[in-house]
């Protein structure tokens, strides 16, 4: 039962963390990408 | 590391007793609900896309292919009115709202963000269709820039409520979601107008926004009563500047602390924020762009490769948010604060010397470090705050020292630009305009530095009455 909340917990713990990240590194990569002209 | 007992007693949905974590509750599940909302409202850093497609709304495309301003098209004087109108309300919803989001908690004032953010792009999305700038104004400067406000403050104390043992790196997180939200909100933006236009963008933008600021209202929590970490032991007597003792709102804008820290902030960002709208300026005019015979740059930067350093620097500015918050939970804030401004002054006294070296990577590296230690600054303030003025009312005290950050806002770019102006006029050469700025910042960290080395703990009588500061956000 309680193994079952933890797992529980931890799903959702990944999912909001996914929610958040995903955007953010998309963001960060396409910045990188355009930054990469600065030494080219 | 897991949350005691729930307490829920009855209450709408919004209210704090709601929001209280029950058995099992994660902790790191909250820094997202922190994040949702601030990668939303850093959308503010890259507002500048939308200037250039509102000032040719009516415009009409010319023989050669370019476009020409419509008679009634705004300009870009007034444009820039929206961005500084929302930076202004931001400051005063965190200053005035402060004590509101104390009492309600954090889930109402996130929704209550999601919907003026996300509200305030609707009604601008009427003044560009209407072609009414006074609503653009009244939507994303006013309305917007109290969304930004609340929800900037709204997840400040509940995070160091459920990271005692780690405030500056919990704050961090959040506040480099700020950083980080332009790095999303640009390429969107730039998308969905390609799409539809500006006012289409502005729709999809309020929508999506506040889809995603209502998740973060929806998995945040507040730790119960008297809850601590797993094998944290609170400390029970004041040390150095960190207290045990809680200081009222009210009561901490009468201490020297709260106008010392003042000064701190707004002589750091002032700094940072002067050289960072100028960044790309900067860079193109001390390293100019060399094209040789067949067309082909050869040495120097290029307008292109300016907008890369310029993405560079919010990616310091954001990574610096995360490193310097957490870095200061060893090593105290204030001597977070010594380095920001110690370091700072040697950068900007280089800065002007590696132009004259013609060193385009040192120029970089300095400039990067010193725009990290911009964001640091930023991120490390709340728990500075919570070190001298208790847990109880932070919040409230964070939102009323945002005020600095709205003056400096004001005053960081008009100096540099002034000064830009006032050299080039008198003749210098526009590779060597930002020498005397660079200098300038340099003194001001120096009043900085000064400043927090004046930081004393907080004296007694202005300590709240006895109750234990309990941990409850």
């Amino acid at each position: 039962m309680a193994n079952g909340a933890s797992n529980s917990m931890n799903v959702k713990l990944a999912l909001a963390w996914a929610f958040v990240g995903i955007p953010l590194a998309w963001g960060i990569i396409t910045t990188l990408i355009n930054a990469l002209a600065l030494f080219q | 590391m897991v949350a005691g007992a729930a307490t829920t007693t009855g209450g709408g949905w919004f209210a704090r007793e709601r929001t209280v974590a029950g058995p099992g509750f994660n902790r790191w599940m909250v820094p997202p609900a922190a994040l949702c909302v601030h990668l939303c409202i850093g959308e503010v850093y890259a507002f500048s896309v939308f200037n250039k497609p509102l000032s040719l709304l009516h415009a009409t495309t010319g023989a050669d292919g370019v476009k020409v301003p419509g008679a009634d098209d705004w300009s870009i004087a007034s444009l820039g009115w929206i961005f500084s109108i929302a930076i202004l309300f931001l400051g005063l919803a965190a200053a005035f709202g402060g004590t509101w989001v104390e009492k309600v908690g954090p889930r109402k004032t996130m929704a209550a963000a999601a919907a003026l953010f996300g509200g305030g792009f609707i009604v601008a999305s009427l003044g560009v269709a209407w072609h009414q700038l006074w609503l653009v104004y009244l939507g994303y400067g006013v309305l917007g820039g109290c969304g930004l406000g609340l929800g900037y403050i709204s997840p400040v104390k509940t995070l160091m409520s459920w990271f005692p043992d780690r405030p500056g790196m919990a704050t961090g997180m959040a506040i480099m979601g700020f950083g980080g939200g332009a790095f999303i909100a640009s390429p969107l933006s730039v998308w969905l107008m390609g799409m539809g236009g500006v006012a289409f963008a502005f729709v999809v933008l309020g929508i999506v926004y506040f889809i995603y600021m209502m998740v973060g209202a929806t998995i945040v929590r507040v730790p119960p009563k008297g809850w601590l970490p797993e094998g944290y032991v609170a400390p029970k007597q004041s040390k150095g500047l960190i207290t045990t003792a809680n200081v009222h709102v009210d009561e901490a804008l009468k201490t020297r602390q709260f106008w010392l820290l003042w000064g701190v902030l707004f002589l750091n960002v002032t700094a940072g924020i002067g050289v960072l709208g100028q960044a790309s300026l900067m860079i193109q005019e001390m390293f100019p762009a060399v094209t040789g015979a067949d067309g082909v740059v050869t040495a120097g930067v290029t307008a292109a490769a300016a907008a890369g350093f310029v993405g560079l620097l919010s990616l310091f500015n954001m990574g610096g948010r995360f490193f310097w918050a957490s870095t200061s939970d060893y090593i105290g804030r204030r001597n977070t604060y010594m380095i920001f401004f110690a370091l700072g002054i040697v950068l900007y006294a280089l800065v002007p010397t590696t132009g004259q070296m013609g060193s385009i990577v040192l120029f970089v590296v300095f400039y990067g470090i010193i725009l990290s230690m911009y964001g640091g600054g930023f991120a490390t303030i709340p728990a500075y705050l919570k070190d001298v003025f208790g847990n109880q009312y932070v919040g409230a005290i964070h939102g009323r020292l945002l005020t600095a950050w709205s003056a400096a806002g004001i005053v960081g770019p008009s100096l540099v630009n002034y000064i830009r102006q006032y050299q080039i006029d008198s003749g210098v050469a526009k590779a060597d305009a930002y020498t005397v700025t660079m200098y300038i910042m340099a003194g001001l960290l120096a009043v900085g530095f000064v400043l927090n080395f004046m930081m004393k703990p907080v004296d007694e009588r202005h300590h709240m009455e006895a109750e234990p500061a309990p941990s409850r956000a």
